[in-house]
């Protein structure tokens, strides 16, 4: 009658929770399992209007560096790497090392981005936009959206650094840069699919 | 429902160390007090008025549809006002009405049937309810901005492309849609976390009320359909703002995409709407007719069944589009199939009345009015999935009938039965039943009456959509009675009104189990204290609460047993209850959304950007504050009966809970959870 059953997890692990799961990372699958349905609208689409395009470069191997964009891929792939260092380092209570790869995974991430920005310039300059034909329209958004995703990633990442920085990042919240690592690999993933789609089948 | 939070106890807090950004809320009266609540209860009550409010707004836009079509050659609403009206009217009605009072019923009773103290994520709750009303208002203020959205709910690209829709009108209906989907998506995973996580001891999976699971299985529909349409709206979006050509078939664009990416979202929502009113009868009628809801894992399983099925019928919405015989026959026989696991329910709600001892209570008329007329709305729909009567029926007023039938006389009749059922839990007090009869009856007659004779004037090939006909087309007479009892429902809805004024100036307690119900909820006070649950329930069987009620003699019949010490478990130590703190950041967050959906609209970047600010900051400042604020104090109020929602958290750690966590049966989580996100 006394002690009333509540559970307060300073440390963010919900570990009495009925699946012995914790809420955060439950919710974080969740979403993911919404993501996969975004990028699967995404890439059916692309995949829709594969040779569909009646005007402009309708050859897009004429357009695509593969070597560049293999290069900046396998940099994406990589930050993976180190985002599994970073949680190794912080499961490890090294704050240090934590801090160290989260900057490194961000800053792989951004290798990704720029890349992405020079060849979106690129394709421009060589008369493929958004409004030159569907393969352009479904180009663009589909690596467009997985762009942003990549970006909000980085934000997420420098937002843990910068709370790690502060202090603010103990090894007992080591399950907040899980859960981040979810949604960093979860994009890693799906660029594999998008690279795949568009660039290697022929 | 202020009444249960003691002013008392949130005046003597020690003052708060100065806040960056705004500093906590901690006032929980008031208007203030609800704009910044996190109460899931709250929240709930919010949804629930607003979507009824918006339902005042779609059912006038639906008296106009009828005053207009009343005669033939109507003269009161031009070709285009007509558009906006039917648009807005199918628009309010899924999305701002059956969708959120849905949304109100889970927030409210979801938790507490499971035995929670509130949802997983307060603070993401709250950010929903903001999301949801933002993006109400944004699309109905295009009323008053130039026109509202007149391409039908459905917004068929190209149609709704800027070729053919050069206005803003389709701009606040992507933007509004989009924001309802980031409320929709964000409250399905706040719901599948609190359903699967934070059940009560002994509450197993198959030990929740059926209402749990068709709010689970709706739960994991929005999550899987929400991101397809919020696909189709940005295709639309960059094709109307930005070039694009995804809906142009002069570039080799193809509209029928649109109609796949909308209707594999489409038909799953349409799962989205009915499978809560579902679960809202299988908990009526067992309590209203004194006896288990017979097959309850057949009724579960149905649920769940329908929610997979839905996936794989959604080409029955395009069967006219000329597809090829292969994929209509495919989908003609996956939606004959679809009706396999809906039929199992109904059976199993005519065997749960069978021979029991049947109360017609309002709520239970409501009830039984569902099954009934959604059992006609179902058949209806069984001859749409024959593809050549579809043909023939394909945008006739069948069709509209049909709809209509599943979606006012299953959804809404399910809703109302809710609302009669759940109002003494809510408010404290019951609704009159004189009353509500009366009102039940004259929504039951103004329904049929409005709804019945559209099967008719479908079949004799009136089409829908269009605002005037000829009066030699022999569509009068029945317009005419359609029209009539479109009124006698406005009729119905205000008797309800006055039902709700009459019923709270003449007010007597309920107490908490008025109906000699089954479930959780009618095991605490009526209305729901802030905390919920002095003590965290632990469940033994299905209906648990019957079963502590009732119990057998020797001869297996039922007998009541001494009544439950519902006293005792009101003097706890409430310091011990902690409650998340309220916070003004969900809402912050959710208006930089509303900034950027208006500044796209009016394609304004710099104030897009400002908005997204406001959104990052919103977001910063929630991520940073803790769910529950340390330094608010437990509010030693002397063991009184007050409530209070100051809390602990954070770096708090509480009263750490007696059993060792069991990850097969679980152990009861609190509400102050830390939310990290």
């Amino acid at each position: 009658m006394t002690a009333v059953e509540t559970t307060v997890h300073g440390d963010g692990h919900g570990h009495a929770t009925n699946t012995g799961v914790s809420n955060e990372k439950v919710a974080m699958w969740a979403f993911l399992g919404s993501e996969c349905l975004l990028f699967g609208a995404l890439i059916s689409t692309y995949l829709l209007y594969r040779g569909k395009s009646v005007s402009g470069p309708t050859e897009p191997a004429d357009l695509f560096d593969i070597p560049f964009t293999s290069v900046s891929s396998f940099v994406l792939l990589m930050s993976s790497l180190t985002m599994v260092l970073a949680l190794a380092a912080i499961q490890r209570r090294d704050e240090p090392r934590l801090r160290l790869w989260l900057l490194a995974t961000a800053l792989l991430g951004a290798t990704f981005i720029a890349g992405q920005i020079y060849e979106f310039t690129a394709f421009v300059n060589e008369g493929l936009t958004i409004s030159t034909n569907v393969f352009g329209s479904s180009f663009f958004v589909l690596t467009g959206f997985h762009g942003v995703h990549v970006t909000l990633g980085i934000v997420m990442l420098l937002s843990l650094w910068g709370l790690s920085a502060r202090g603010k990042l103990p090894p007992e919240k080591s399950e907040t840069v899980e859960i981040a690592g979810l949604y960093w690999h979860f994009v890693d993933v799906v660029w594999i699919v998008i690279f795949t789609v568009i660039y290697l089948v022929p | 429902m202020t009444s249960v939070l003691e002013p008392s106890t949130t005046l003597e807090l020690p003052p708060a160390p100065p806040d960056p950004v705004l500093r906590r809320p901690r006032n929980t009266q008031g208007f203030w007090g609800w704009i910044t609540t996190v109460d899931h209860k709250r929240i709930g009550i919010m949804y629930g008025v607003t979507a009824f409010v918006f339902f005042l707004f779609g059912g006038f836009e639906a008296l106009l549809i009828r005053l207009q079509l009343a005669q033939p050659n109507g003269t009161l609403l031009s070709a285009d006002l007509y558009n906006q009206l039917f648009t807005m009217h199918g628009t309010t009605m899924v999305f701002l009405v059956v969708m959120p009072i849905s949304a109100a019923f889970f927030n409210y009773f979801a938790p507490i049937m499971i035995g929670a103290r509130d949802v997983a994520f307060p603070r993401l709750n709250a950010f929903s309810y903001w999301t949801f009303l933002f993006g109400a208002i944004l699309i109905n203020s295009s009323f008053l901005l130039g026109g509202a959205p007149n391409g039908g709910w459905f917004g068929y690209a190209p149609n709704t492309s800027i070729t053919f829709s050069p206005g803003h009108n389709i701009d606040f209906w992507i933007f509004g849609l989009q924001l309802l989907g980031i409320a929709s998506t964000v409250g399905a995973v706040n719901f599948i976390v609190t359903i699967l996580n934070l059940r009560a001891p002994g509450m197993s999976l198959f030990k929740m009320p059926v209402f749990v699971w068709m709010t689970l299985v709706a739960s994991f529909l929005l999550l899987f359909a929400m991101p397809i349409i919020t696909v189709a709206l940005f295709l639309l979006m960059f094709d109307r703002q930005f070039g694009a050509n995804f809906f142009n078939p002069a570039a080799g664009g193809d509209p029928v995409l649109w109609q796949h990416l909308f209707w594999l979202f489409g038909h799953p929502e349409v799962y989205i709407l009915i499978l809560p009113a579902m679960g809202i009868v299988s908990e009526i009628l067992p309590t209203f007719a004194r006896k288990p809801l017979f097959g309850y894992p057949v009724v579960v399983f149905s649920g769940i069944a329908i929610g997979f099925m839905g996936w794989g019928v959604w080409v029955h919405h395009m069967f006219a589009v000329g597809l090829g015989p292969v994929a209509v026959s495919a989908f003609s026989i996956s939606t004959m199939f679809i009706a396999v696991p809906t039929g199992v329910k109904i059976f199993n709600w005519l065997a749960t009345c069978w021979r029991g001892s049947i109360r017609l209570s309002v709520p239970m008329l409501f009830a039984l009015g569902f099954v009934a007329m959604f059992t006609i709305g179902g058949l209806s729909g069984v001859t749409h999935s024959v593809s050549p009567h579809d043909r023939q029926q394909t945008d006739t007023y069948y069709i509209v009938a049909h709809f209509h039938y599943v979606l006012f006389g299953g959804a809404l009749f399910g809703i109302m039965g809710g609302i009669y059922y759940w109002w003494p839990k809510i408010f404290g007090h019951l609704l009159s039943e004189r009353i509500g009869k009366l009102h039940f009856w004259l929504w039951f007659a103004g329904f049929n009456l409005t709804f019945g004779p559209m099967h008719i004037l479908g079949l004799e090939g009136m089409p829908r959509r269009i605002y005037t006909y000829d009066e030699n087309l022999g569509f009068d007479y029945w317009n005419m009675v359609a029209t009539i009892g479109s009124f006698v429902i406005a009729v119905s809805v205000l008797v309800f009104l006055y039902n709700v004024w009459h019923s709270r100036r003449n007010a007597v307690p309920a107490g908490p189990d008025p109906w000699d119900a089954r479930t959780l909820e009618w095991t605490i006070p009526s209305p729901t204290p802030a905390y919920n649950f002095a003590e965290v329930p632990e469940v033994h069987e299905v209906d648990d609460f019957w079963h502590r009620k009732y119990g057998e003699d020797d001869e297996g019949r039922m007998v009541k047993l001494a009544p439950p010490d519902t006293e005792g478990s009101l003097d706890i130590h409430r310091d011990d209850v902690h409650l998340p703190s309220p916070s003004y950041f969900p809402m912050v967050a959710s208006f930089g959304l509303m900034v950027i959906a208006y500044a796209m609209i009016y394609r304004n970047y710099v104030v897009a950007v400002v908005g997204a600010l406001v959104l990052l900051g919103g977001i910063y400042a929630w991520g940073l504050e803790p769910s529950s604020e340390p330094h608010d104090d437990h509010g030693h109020d002397g063991g009184g009966d007050a409530p209070h929602d100051a809390d602990d958290g954070g770096e708090h750690k509480g009263v750490e809970p007696a059993d060792t966590p069991d990850a097969a049966l679980g152990v009861s989580s609190g509400t102050a959870e830390e939310v990290t996100s």
